[in-house]
């Protein structure tokens, strides 16, 4: 079981046991220390982390009351824009990129009172599965260093996992943050489409990009959801969410809850992954809820539709990068046509050029009507499935990751066999839905498993009183060697 | 042989929205290059766009002043393409589900132009090359567009310079858009073909884009039509190609082929809901749309019993119409208000944007004060046009420049007492008229005109001074 860190750290600090620079410095030298064999951050912001900090210790000393997230140091995936503070997407491209507004998740805990540590580690604009797209090296496991933290927010995984921060901010676009929470042996919530403002994240796939917290306790990432899952009027497509907050319906219990299983999710799952799976389903049953096994026949177009999609809507988002008004600009060229080429040949890594030429290829003519549009319709039919699955019952159950944690190098020597690896992550993004990825075990190599739990739109209610009502049971996972221990 | 020219039209209007089509900037024309922008239309990456519902219901009202279907359900969508003016290196525009379809313009000859469609979308900044550097201003970028798409349905440049002309007034009446061609917020690419009379096979066309004047638009359509006669009589072939129309030397050169053209990937923007347009809100619009200028002609025509070219010219600018109405409201004879704003004050306006704005010296109040005078007998024509004159050069009101004792007519008395006066005081033209001169009366008349400071009918002086000639 993993109690709220956020609830103790809020205690110390009302309590005045702990002031918040003690406990910002804390994390601060435990990122000096320990950032070089986790690269989990690729910029610090002490002085930003020491200012809003001090704000609230000063706030404590005057007696005023503090709210949950006030004072918590915590983590930006490196594509949250941050006003004044570099935000790369870890590509060379926008190795200098300063944005001159925050993004809306970013205003939200700003506002909270949250104390930033610094920008996290990622795959090159969110694509990868590894973490090791990234411009400034790949973010490590914090459990065996010799294995990747995943991808795409590796760095956010990696720095929570490894304790350098209560919690992080990651985006999710086909599974980029439960992939990583799951490697890590952290939660990572992928909130419904809509839920969370996407302004200001630097797109990926704009369809199926939504950003999420990581943190090491269901408890937790409730009540970071709660925090930044508003609408905001900046992006057409969010809706935020109303009723009371998720966090106070955790503790409800799951008596009846219908948990369903498809046979199509565990084909192809490691052993060791199957084993914990079943153990979870038997804990689930003890609980009092019904395991409800059916089939999801459709789950099989799901990679095929993920990769056109997001490549197409990535190669369009992409096309901004061109040197001539922010970011990096090729030298020695003899015009506007040739300073363009070369800076988008030499800016952008492999990964991500593999992914504009799939996703211009997709859009054009004489090839749409194959690819994409053909994608759109099997995305309708997926959509569909779930929601005929969600008719019998209320959350499902899979693993996030048919593996564990990939040992550094692997991933990028075969990218079409990693771009299998998110077949369970992937329909989730298609479908607009909430999941969350849970610790449930370790493998034979000491890496953690996780455990997916899916659920309706806007229901992310369901899906983390089920996390937490199996995170109550579950039996404590070994911890990292790394970070702060208070 | 003799050919047809066949041309279609694609116009881009921008609309005068307070602002921008995806963000709050304002779309206000000028200014120092990039001062109207803001993170949202400088692409800035993370920034996401966000629909102007003004934009929305000013495409509805220009569709419906074409006759339009306005789509109940539309999208907007990507138009990939890279160029430094476009920061996102796509423009969001639509597609396939244009907000307005089906439409037409109705010409004087009769003839209809159909409207394909009229879309909305963003504009994109602009270069400017500068001592071998180009420059990018984005002021201009996300400044809201109608693309208004017709069929092939030109068969004379008169034709395109009367759809043009008419466009632009529709558009200004329904108060969407300035259309201010030399400033750019409108600009029409023509595609243009020919054909042997009475073939009803369309011919290679080719494009000409963005022109932004109607006088270069018929020189382009001239020029291009003989082009391509030429090139069919000398047994070549017309190559399909975008043209750019050069005004200096009166020549279309060619900006890129057939095999050049852009694939633009066009897909659905993610960023951006779908748009319903509610019926109800259709009818909300529809009604409140103001009296078109084509059906205000035809009543001024029709109720007021104006000729056509008057009518023509007092709705050609929809403060004139207003103008009109309300100086003509309550006289006895709207003809006469008509008279005055097009024979005098009319010479007070000469730009097109001081006709649009039609801000004259004489309010229609102080017009119609000085119609009543003359509708009351207080005052005849001629001191009535002088009083004009002198409203438009003071701006003060009719009853401040005419003299109390200069109201009313002259007596009978007093105006037989002048004529006599002009008699013994033109010896020569009494001989000349005597000597069959029949005009020689008109400086006798003048002399009483003069004299009477106006007051004086000068029919009836007429009369009275060839009477007391030929009674003499």
């Amino acid at each position: 079981m993993s109690e709220s860190m956020i609830k103790a750290y809020h205690r110390l600090l009302t309590e005045k046991k702990l002031s918040c620079r003690e406990l910002t410095q804390a994390y601060l030298q435990a990122m000096e220390r320990d950032n070089p064999a986790l690269n989990a951050y690729v910029t610090p912001t002490p002085d930003t982390a020491l200012a809003a900090a001090d704000a609230v210790d000063a706030k404590i000393a005057a007696g005023d009351a503090i709210g949950l997230l006030e004072g918590i140091p915590m983590t930006l995936k490196d594509n949250i824009s941050t006003d004044g503070i570099r935000t790369t997407c870890c590509s060379k491209i926008l190795e200098n990129y300063v944005p001159i507004y925050d993004a809306t998740v970013w205003e939200l805990l700003k506002s909270q009172g949250a104390v930033l540590l610094g920008k996290t580690n990622m795959d090159e604009f969110a694509m990868g599965s590894s973490c090791e797209n990234s411009c400034f090296g790949g973010a490590h496991n914090p459990h065996n260093t010799g294995h990747v933290a995943g991808g795409s927010s590796g760095g956010g995984a990696s720095a929570v996992g490894g304790h350098l921060a209560v919690y992080a901010l990651g985006s999710d676009t086909g599974g980029s943050i439960r992939q990583p929470a799951s490697f890590c042996g952290v939660v990572g919530l992928k909130p419904t489409y809509g839920a969370v403002s996407r302004y200001g994240l630097i797109a990926y796939a704009s369809s199926l990009d939504q950003i999420g917290p990581i943190t090491t306790s269901v408890e937790d990432a409730a009540v970071v959801f709660d925090a930044i899952s508003r609408y905001d009027e900046k992006d057409s497509t969010s809706q935020g969410r109303s009723g009371e907050p998720v966090s106070s319906t955790l503790a409800k219990g799951i008596t009846g809850m219908k948990i369903g299983v498809a046979k199509e999710y565990l084909d192809g799952v490691g052993e060791d992954i199957r084993q914990s799976l079943e153990e979870a389903m038997k804990q689930y049953e003890s609980l009092g809820a019904e395991i409800v096994p059916f089939d999801l026949p459709s789950l099989k177009y799901a990679l095929p539709v993920y990769y056109i999609i997001a490549c197409a809507e990535a190669s369009s988002n992409l096309g901004r990068y061109d040197g001539i008004r922010y970011g990096y600009k090729a030298e020695n060229y003899t015009d506007v046509n040739d300073m363009i080429k070369k800076t988008r040949s030499t800016g952008f890594g492999e990964e991500v050029k593999r992914r504009i030429l799939l996703g211009t290829y997709v859009l054009s003519s004489g090839y749409y009507d194959a690819y994409y549009k053909k994608a759109q319709n099997l995305r309708g039919s997926i959509v569909a499935a779930f929601e005929k699955a969600f008719a019998q019952c209320d959350v499902m159950l899979a693993p996030t990751v048919p593996t564990t944690a990939f040992a550094n190098g692997s991933a990028v020597s075969d990218p079409v066999e990693t771009y299998l690896t998110d077949i369970c992550t992937v329909p989730v993004n298609i479908c607009g839905l909430p999941a969350v990825s849970v610790p449930c075990g370790m493998d034979r190599q000491g890496l953690p498993i996780g455990m997916q739990l899916i659920g309706r739109r806007f229901d992310e209610e369901g899906v983390l009183r089920a996390a937490y009502a199996y995170e109550q049971i579950s039996p404590a996972f070994p911890k990292a060697p790394f970070g702060v221990t208070l | 042989m003799k050919y047809e020219l066949v041309a279609g039209f694609e116009t881009h209007v921008e609309l005068t929205t307070n602002t921008k089509i995806f963000c709050s900037c304002t779309t206000q024309f000028g200014g120092e290059p990039n001062t109207h922008c803001c993170p949202v239309c400088i692409g800035l990456p993370g920034t996401l766009p966000k629909l102007n519902r003004k934009v929305v219901e000013y495409a509805i009202r220009a569709g419906l002043a074409t006759h339009c279907e306005i789509a109940e359900i539309s999208k907007m969508d990507r138009k990939n393409y890279c160029y430094p003016d476009l920061p996102k290196a796509y423009q969001i525009s639509q597609y396939d589900k244009p907000l307005c379809e089906h439409g037409y313009v109705q010409l004087s000859n009769g003839r209809r132009i159909r409207i394909l469609r009229i879309h909305i979308e963003e504009d994109a900044g602009k270069l400017v090359h500068r001592r071998g550097d180009t420059l990018v201003d984005y002021n201009r970028g996300g400044v809201p567009l109608i693309e208004i798409v017709t069929e092939p349905d030109f068969r004379s440049v008169d034709e395109a310079k009367e759809y043009v002309e008419k466009l632009q007034l529709i558009m200004r009446y329904i108060g969407v858009s300035d259309c201010r061609m030399q400033e750019g917020s409108m600009r029409c690419d023509v595609n243009i073909s020919v054909r042997p009379q009475g073939s009803e096979q369309l011919g290679t066309r080719t494009e000409i884009k963005n022109m932004n004047s109607i006088t270069f638009i018929a020189k382009a359509m001239e020029y291009e039509y003989s082009r391509q006669v030429d090139l069919i009589e000398s047994g070549e072939k017309v190559v399909q190609e975008t043209l750019r129309y050069d005004d200096a030397t009166n020549t279309t050169s060619s900006m890129r082929g057939k095999e050049d053209a852009n694939d633009y990937r066009y897909f659905r923007d993610p960023d951006l809901v779908t748009i319903h347009v509610p019926r109800e809100r259709v009818e909300e619009i529809r009604a409140s749309l103001p009296e078109l200028p084509e059906e205000k002609k035809q009543r001024y025509m029709e109720e007021l019993g104006l000729p056509e070219s008057d009518a023509l010219l007092l709705t050609k600018y929809r403060r004139i119409a207003e103008y009109f109405e309300e100086a003509a409201e309550g006289t006895n004879n709207p003809k006469t208000a008509a008279n005055f704003i097009i024979g005098q004050i009319f010479r007070s306006v000469e730009t097109e944007t001081e006709k649009e704005a039609f801000d004259v010296a004489v309010s229609a109040a102080q017009l119609r004060e000085l119609i009543g005078l003359l509708d009351s007998g207080k005052i005849r024509m001629n001191l009535a046009k002088a009083t004009l004159d002198k409203m438009l050069e003071t701006g003060k009101g009719a009853l401040e420049l005419i003299d109390e004792k200069d109201m009313g007519g002259l007596d009978e008395g007093a105006l037989q007492a002048l004529c006599r006066q002009a008699i013994e005081a033109n010896p020569k033209a009494v001989a000349d008229y005597q000597a069959g001169k029949e005009k020689a009366v008109k400086a006798m008349v003048g002399y009483v005109m003069k004299n009477s400071r106006g007051k004086a009918d000068a029919a009836q002086a007429e009369q009275t001074i060839i009477g007391l000639i030929k009674n003499a």
